[in-house]
Parts: structure tokens; C-alpha cells; sequence
């Protein structure tokens, strides 16, 4: 998909609008009308956070988003949305836990593609890339291109089956779509499907799992669902004994040494 | 320009096992000792608090940086070779002060008697026609008796903890530390292999089971258990490394210098003599020439072998017309069969598995090489088979029953589910040698210097994959016994092949071993027959690979080494060895 560079387009931007109720209300009440006309300065601001709510608790209090939590590599929402339904339904929010979106994970990905990870720079990258169907790794596409190759490419194909964008379909629906994908039935530009929802999955399990420090498994909840103790100085005490020892996980915040 | 450094005795490229044994070996006597490592310099201060899955397991922090260096990779002459461009896809060997020494799981293993003299003893008990067409396996040119005082030596440099492998040769002593401890899974697949009649014993370990001072009088720290030992510097000095061991007694010696981000492009070499190495200080671009009298290579196997092949010494390995040395009999344990896993999976047990130690597990050899009859079997060589415990850290470790989805509600459930209640049993057979798999010079890819990068052309033979397959067959019968509720058994079918995840960290040859120069490239002390002051020393020496675990056996080959170097150093030269001048048969 070519990318529209300042072009808004209009469809989508209206559905978000919809998708996201605070702003939706903002827009109601004040009678503004977004579409075409509308200038960049008026469209800039509404698209911003500044009119959404913060994140409400199960106690009715408002609690702020971690100042952690913006975007460095996603440049547009529309995509990192995406993001966010397709790590949730690899990783949903279930009886065990927090899905991806409740531990950070779509998140921990924009912050893994904005460094190196996300353009390759420990990897040898001299062409000539003549891989057939390379892996993510062996592709002459960074991770971060086929980020925005792949998530842009299950909206595409969400609006030609469904007439809409992921986010606002079914979860069956949004499965049916991240299937074939994992499949490869899906064309893409470069790289397979399958690879693309390969690196998906993957990055998923390492936002639920990796150290909280670098933004997923928010509040170690998950490690506390997989039973993962974390940093840990020993386990001499433990190692021979016959039955689970369960314990308190550990991050890296509590373990290292700090001034 | 390279600009000219002063005379040394000794250069040494890289600060592994293999540099790191020499260093400390050749310091002690005195001798003026350069050691070249291409990576940067970290110590144990640098691995406190480094319990990161993400940077270390995933991001694969202390492997070596592709982005400068890496190899191709392809099955047959006639095809073309693809660069291996990422570590995350496998990383294959490390870099950094230590090398792969430092991130190691520490398993010790001796190969076995056979495993030096494989071809006469091949031939021996099952005649000539028993080796198929195109395996080339030699001898290696040393006989175990031979070998197992370096053994010995190496493994009280390093602290071993273990104990006497009952179905192997009496050691000349015991392991100098008791085993690690025992845990659920080591028990469990302990008492079930002995009521099926086998041997087993518990895995040695070079993450000590008690503070222990080795016979150079560095100290290596108790384990604790923490396990984060593969792909990790350990936190606590506990693993035995060659920063806390061999690089520490160098490093008491004002006659030794480690210079790190040094690249080592090419061995110096006039009239058949090795006059020094020259390197790129990567911190500078800047080129230097390093004379010395006796060059020892001791870098990871591809190192080796691409330094020769850059340098023009020994004569290149020519698979069609059967001549040659330099590159060939490369074998390796391959992630993507020889490393594949029988899997177990129990519905009503939980084990610890978050806890654990590089090298601890329980082991058992009675499939191995010596122990099985060939002559109803479709392979040649054999296996060991462990349960070990190493900690499964929560990113890399997701294993669920056949038939669950990779991905999604259940997924989460069940892989939540199966965490602590799951155990794999470990096959890692010999893997022997064949002519068309070798490594030569690559006609397209280059370094960040300009320099070809190694080409690997290398394919599986149907014994690669039956020996798996029988392999997993033993490992399911186990799992059975152990009460297992599911079992996995990955498939091998023929199509299973070499591919970019078939390079292990054990891979080895290229600059092998024997008696012979039409057939070797070094000696049995690591001296190449063609330039008698170079020595390359490491798993490159390795005729093929065993079935168990290849550091003990280059920690040996090397201390052997050290010996010929001092002897030539102090007696003016010549070949240490008279070599056979009768080509052997292959």
C-alpha cells in the first residue's frame, strides 16, 4: 500500500471517530464536521489525545496513562490500532490474566521498532536479497517496513470483506483474517504472510513476557500468570525440592543495583 | 597502509576457550603474548543484574554483530549461497572478551575412545563396506590415552562438577567437584531409565557445585540455580568462563596484552613461515601489521577456517576432485534435527522448571557409538540422551500438545497450562562427515572490510535423519515410562534439510586434525603441516563430531597444543610430528 503522506483519507478517519466515543461526543457537541474541508490545524487537534478521557477504574477513579505510553515509531493511529486488535487477539484478555493491550504489548512493539531491532542494525543487510520466500530476518524489508506493510494490509483486507476497518469487526471476524494470514493466504508485497504474522506472534510473546522495563507485561502480570519468577538471585534453597514452589515475581527494576 | 607494531613472541587471534588457554599458558612461560579479539571487553561486572530474556535470548546480545561480518549458506556446488543475516533466525557464535566461553551452558563431556580412531574402528568391526559412499571420516591422528591427560587438565582448570559416566573408561581421576543437586526432573528420569535398564548419571557441569580454586589460582563461585547461564554471562563468577579462569592468569602476567576491537583480516606469512597477523582496530579503521614468531589462531571454527582461506595457506579443499584440506569435513549438531526434542507433557505434575543451571540434568549414554550394533541399525555413530534443566524463561518457552493453535485464546490457556508441566528429553548424536560438505570463499558477499565472507555448502544425508528418528523413538519410550500424558515427536521427513537454522554453536572442521597433510591440515599438536609456527587450535581441528558436547574436547586439544608450542618455541622449530606421507584411504 502506497502511503498517502499528509492525505488524510476521509472514510477512516471518520470510522476512528466513531471507534473512539469521548472524541466522537467532543465532535457532536461542538457541531464540527471533519471531512475534506477541514483545516490541518483543526483535524491535528482533534486527532490528539487532548479531548479523551484517561483510563477509568474499576473504582470509578481516573488514572493517568503511563507518560511511557505515546507513540515513537507508529506515525499514524490508524495502524497502531490495528496493532493493538491483532496482538489482542493472539494474546486476549481471558480468565488467566490481561490480554496484549492490558499488559502494554502494542506499546512495547512501537518502542522494540524505533530502535534498533526496527531496522535491522545487528543484521547483515548487503544485497542482493535472493531468499524466495524469506523469513522476516532474511527479508529486504526492515521489521519496521513490514510492521507497517502487514497491519495496513489486514485493514485492507478487513474493509474489501467486511466493508469496515479491524478494529470495528467481530473478534471471529478478526480471527478469520489474522488465519489466513498465519497461513500465508494472504498476497503481500515483499514478504509472506506468514512471515509477516510469524514476527507478529513473536513480538507479542515478548511484550508479555520481557522484562517490564522495556513496556509490556505491565505490573509483571505476565509473569504472574506464567508463573515466571523473574530476576531472581537463587534458587540453591529451592532447586531439589519435589513440589512447585510458587513465588512473587521479580523485575529487573527491584534486582539490578541503583544509586 | 597497515602501520608495523613491534615484534612480539606470541599472537594470538581471539579470546575464547581456545586464545584464551594459550594466553594463559604461554604468558606463564613468559613469553611476550598479544591476544586479538575482534569484539569489545566485558568482565563478570558487566553480567550483574543481565537477567534479560529479551536483550540476551532474543535479541541475542552476545553473538557476534552480523551487520560486519557473517556466512553464506547453500545445499548443493551448483546453487547459489544466501548470506545468514540475522542472529535472531539462529545465532550460531559469539564474540566480545571470553567469545563463545562466556555464554556457554557449561556441559562437559569426553568424546569417546572410538571417536579418535572412527575409521579403523569402523573397519575394524564391521569391514570397509559398512561407510557409505562420500562419508569421509579419518582418524584424527591421537588416540584417547593419548588425549585424556588434557582432558584431565582442562577440566580441573574449569572446576568440573560431576561424576564418572558409568558405561565409559575409569578417568585417570575423579571430576575435582561433587554433582550439582538433584531436582524433580532429574530424579524422575533417573529412577525411570534405570527400571528400563539403563545407565543413567548426572550431567557434568562447568558451573560449579562448590566455590572452588583451580590449580592457576582463579576462584569460580558456587552456582546458585539462577538460570540464566545459555546465551548469558553469569551474574555471580559461578560459570567457568575464560574471564574468570584462563584470561584472569594471563592477565597476572605484565608479558601479556588483550587488545579488544581488534579484527584480525589476514596471517602474515613469507617463505612458508607466519610472520605476524595484520588487523583493523574497529574502533578506528585503522589498519596495524603484528610481527611474532608463532601465531596461534584460535578463533570459532568459520574464523579459522576464512583466515586460511583469505591468507592462502594450506591448500583449499576441492570436494569434485577429492584433494585439498582447508574446508573440509565441516559438521555440525543441527538446531533443526539434531537439536529436536521429544516432548512430554503432564497433566497432574508441575516441576520447577523455572529454575535451573546451565549444565544440570541427568544423562545416559547406552546408545552411544560404542554401545549400539550397527548392523541392523541405518545409521553409523550414536547418541546421548538427557533431560536437562536449564530454567524455560517465559518468551522462548510457549511449548503446547500437538494439535493446540499456535496462537489465540487457547493457545494462551494451555501454554499457560503446560509451563511447569513439561519436559523434554534431549537426543545429540554424532554427526559425521560427507565430501560435498564444505566451506570455501564466497564469490558475492563481502565484510565490512571488503573481504569475501565463508561460504557454506551443506546438505542431510538420510543418516543424519534416521539416527534422529531412532533417536526420538528411545526419548518417546522414556516419556512414556515417566507417565507422560501427551507426547510430541517432532517429524522428520526426507525433505527435512540444511537450511539457515543448521548451524549450531557446535559446529566444526575446516582446519582438521589427523597424521596425514594430504588428508589434514594440522597435527595433534594443532600444527599446520605447511607452516610450522602457526597453529590453529579450536573445534576447526575437529574430524567430525561426536555425540555429546564439543568444549571438553577443544579445552583438551588445546592444552595439548600449548605443550607443542612451548616445545617449538624452546627447541628452534621444526615439525613436532612426522607425518605420514602414504595418502589414507577415504
Amino acid at each position: 500500500m502506497t502511503d498517502n503522506g499528509n492525505k488524510i483519507n476521509n472514510k477512516s478517519t471518520e470510522e476512528k471517530q466513531e471507534f473512539d466515543s469521548s472524541r466522537r461526543r467532543f465532535v457532536k457537541n461542538t457541531g464540527m464536521i471533519i471531512g475534506g474541508v477541514a483545516g490541518g490545524s483543526v483535524l491535528g487537534g482533534l486527532l490528539t489525545n487532548q479531548f479523551q478521557s484517561d483510563t477509568e477504574t474499576t473504582d470509578g477513579k481516573k488514572e493517568p496513562a503511563p507518560a511511557t505510553e505515546a507513540r515513537m515509531f507508529f506515525t499514524r493511529y490508524e495502524d497502531f490500532v490495528v496493532l493493538e486488535q491483532a496482538t489482542e487477539r493472539i494474546y486476549p484478555e481471558d480468565d488467566n490474566g490481561p490480554g496484549a493491550i492490558g499488559l502494554g504489548v502494542p506499546y512495547f512493539i512501537d518502542k522494540q521498532l524505533a530502535g534498533k531491532w526496527g531496522v535491522n542494525a545487528k543484521d547483515y543487510r548487503q544485497g542482493p536479497f535472493l531468499e524466495s520466500d524469506p523469513t522476516a530476518d532474511m527479508s529486504s524489508l526492515t521489521r519496521g517496513e513490514i510492521f507497517i506493510l502487514g497491519l495496513r494490509k489486514i485493514n485492507e483486507e478487513s474493509q474489501s470483506r467486511f466493508d469496515t476497518t479491524f478494529a470495528k469487526i467481530e473478534a471471529e471476524q478478526q480471527d478469520e483474517i489474522l488465519a489466513n494470514f498465519a497461513s500465508g493466504d494472504v498476497d503481500m508485497k515483499g514478504i509472506g504472510s506468514n512471515r509477516f504474522f510469524d514476527l507478529l506472534r513473536t513480538a507479542t510473546l515478548e511484550g508479555a513476557y520481557s522484562d517490564p522495563m522495556y513496556g509490556g507485561n505491565r505490573n509483571i502480570e505476565g509473569w504472574k500468570m506464567k508463573e515466571f519468577p523473574g530476576a531472581v538471585a537463587s534458587y540453591a534453597d529451592i532447586i531439589d525440592e519435589e513440589e512447585f514452589v510458587k513465588m512473587d515475581p521479580v523485575s529487573l527494576t527491584n534486582y539490578q543495583q541503583k544509586s | 597502509m597497515a602501520e608495523k607494531l613491534d615484534r612480539v613472541d606470541v599472537v594470538i587471534v581471539g579470546s575464547g576457550w581456545a586464545g584464551g588457554i594459550a594466553a594463559a599458558e604461554l604468558s606463564k612461560k613468559g613469553y611476550d603474548v598479544v591476544c586479538l579479539e575482534r569484539g569489545k571487553d566485558h568482565s563478570t561486572e558487566d553480567f550483574i543484574g543481565a537477567k534479560d530474556e529479551l536483550k540476551y535470548s532474543r535479541r541475542i546480545e552476545m553473538f557476534q554483530d552480523l551487520s560486519k561480518e557473517t556466512l553464506t549458506i547453500r545445499n548443493e556446488m551448483d546453487e547459489v549461497a544466501t548470506p545468514h543475516r540475522s542472529n535472531e533466525t539462529n545465532p550460531i557464535n559469539g564474540t566480545d572478551t571470553g567469545g563463545s566461553g562466556v555464554h556457554w551452558n557449561g556441559q562437559i563431556y569426553r568424546w569417546l575412545p572410538t571417536d579418535f580412531e572412527i575409521r579403523s574402528k569402523t573397519i575394524e568391526k564391521y569391514g570397509e563396506d559398512m561407510i557409505p559412499e562420500e562419508m569421509i571420516m579419518q582418524d584424527w591422528g591421537i588416540t584417547y590415552d593419548e588425549i585424556e591427560p588434557y582432558y584431565d587438565k582442562f577440566e580441573e582448570t574449569i572446576g568440573v562438577s560431576g561424576e564418572q559416566d558409568p558405561l565409559r573408561p575409569e578417568m585417570s581421576r575423579p571430576f575435582p567437584n561433587p554433582p550439582l543437586k538433584e531436582t524433580a526432573t532429574t530424579r524422575l528420569f533417573k529412577k525411570t531409565t534405570k527400571e528400563m535398564g539403563y545407565h543413567p548419571y548426572h550431567m557434568a557441569s562447568a558451573n560449579v557445585s562448590e566455590q572452588y580454586e583451580n590449580p592457576d589460582g582463579e576462584t569460580i563461585n558456587a552456582c546458585v540455580y539462577c538460570a540464566f547461564c545459555e546465551q548469558y554471562g553469569c551474574d555471580f563468577g559461578a560459570k567457568a568462563d575464560p574471564i574468570v579462569t584462563v584470561l584472569a592468569t594471563a592477565r597476572r602476567h605484565d608479558n601479556f596484552e588483550l587488545r579488544n576491537n581488534s579484527y584480525v583480516v589476514r596471517i602474515l606469512h613469507e617463505n612458508s613461515r607466519a610472520t605476524g597477523v595484520r588487523y583493523v582496530d574497529t574502533q578506528t579503521g585503522l589498519e596495524y601489521d603484528q610481527p611474532a614468531d608463532l601465531v596461534v589462531v584460535g578463533g570459532f571454527t568459520f574464523t579459522n577456517t576464512r583466515l586460511l582461506l583469505l591468507s592462502e595457506i594450506g591448500k583449499p579443499y576441492d570436494p569434485v576432485a577429492n584433494t585439498g584440506v582447508i574446508g573440509k569435513n565441516i559438521t555440525t549438531h543441527s538446531p533443526n534435527l539434531t537439536h529436536l526434542r521429544v516432548r512430554g507433557f503432564f497433566d497432574n505434575k508441575k516441576f520447577n522448571r523455572y529454575a535451573g543451571s546451565g549444565a544440570l540434568g541427568a544423562t545416559m549414554d547406552d546408545f552411544n557409538l560404542e554401545q549400539l550394533d550397527h548392523t541392523e541399525l541405518d545409521f553409523l555413530h550414536g547418541f546421548l540422551i538427557r533431560s536437562t534443566q536449564l530454567g524455560t524463561r517465559p518468551i522462548t518457552h510457549n511449548h503446547v500438545p500437538e494439535g493446540t493453535p499456535t496462537w489465540g485464546q487457547e493457545f494462551k490457556d494451555k501454554s499457560l497450562f503446560y509451563t511447569h508441566r513439561n519436559l523434554d528429553i534431549q537426543q545429540q548424536n554424532g554427526v559425521l562427515p560427507w565430501r560435498y560438505n564444505y566451506m570455501d570463499l564466497d564469490p558475492t558477499y563481502k565484510d565490512a572490510f571488503g573481504d569475501p565472507l565463508l561460504r557454506v555448502t551443506s546438505k542431510f544425508h538420510d543418516q543424519d535423519r534416521n539416527i534422529v528418528r531412532y533417536a526420538h523413538q528411545r526419548g518417546k519410550d522414556i516419556l512414556e515410562k515417566m507417565g507422560a500424558d501427551h507426547i510430541t515427536v517432532p517429524e522428520i521427513t526426507d525433505e527435512t534439510e540444511f537450511d539457515h537454522t543448521s548451524l549450531g554453536d557446535h559446529t566444526a572442521g575446516g582446519v582438521i586434525m589427523g597424521d596425514n597433510p594430504e588428508t589434514s591440515a594440522v597435527n595433534n599438536y594443532s600444527q599446520m603441516w605447511d607452516m610450522e609456527n602457526l597453529f590453529v587450535v579450536g573445534a576447526s581441528a575437529f574430524p567430525h563430531n561426536s555425540s555429546s558436547n564439543p568444549t571438553n574436547t577443544v579445552g583438551a586439544l588445546t592444552y595439548r597444543a600449548t605443550e607443542g608450542m612451548i616445545e617449538y618455541l624452546e627447541n628452534d622449530g621444526g615439525l613436532l610430528i612426522e607425518p605420514e606421507t602414504e595418502r589414507s584411504k577415504s
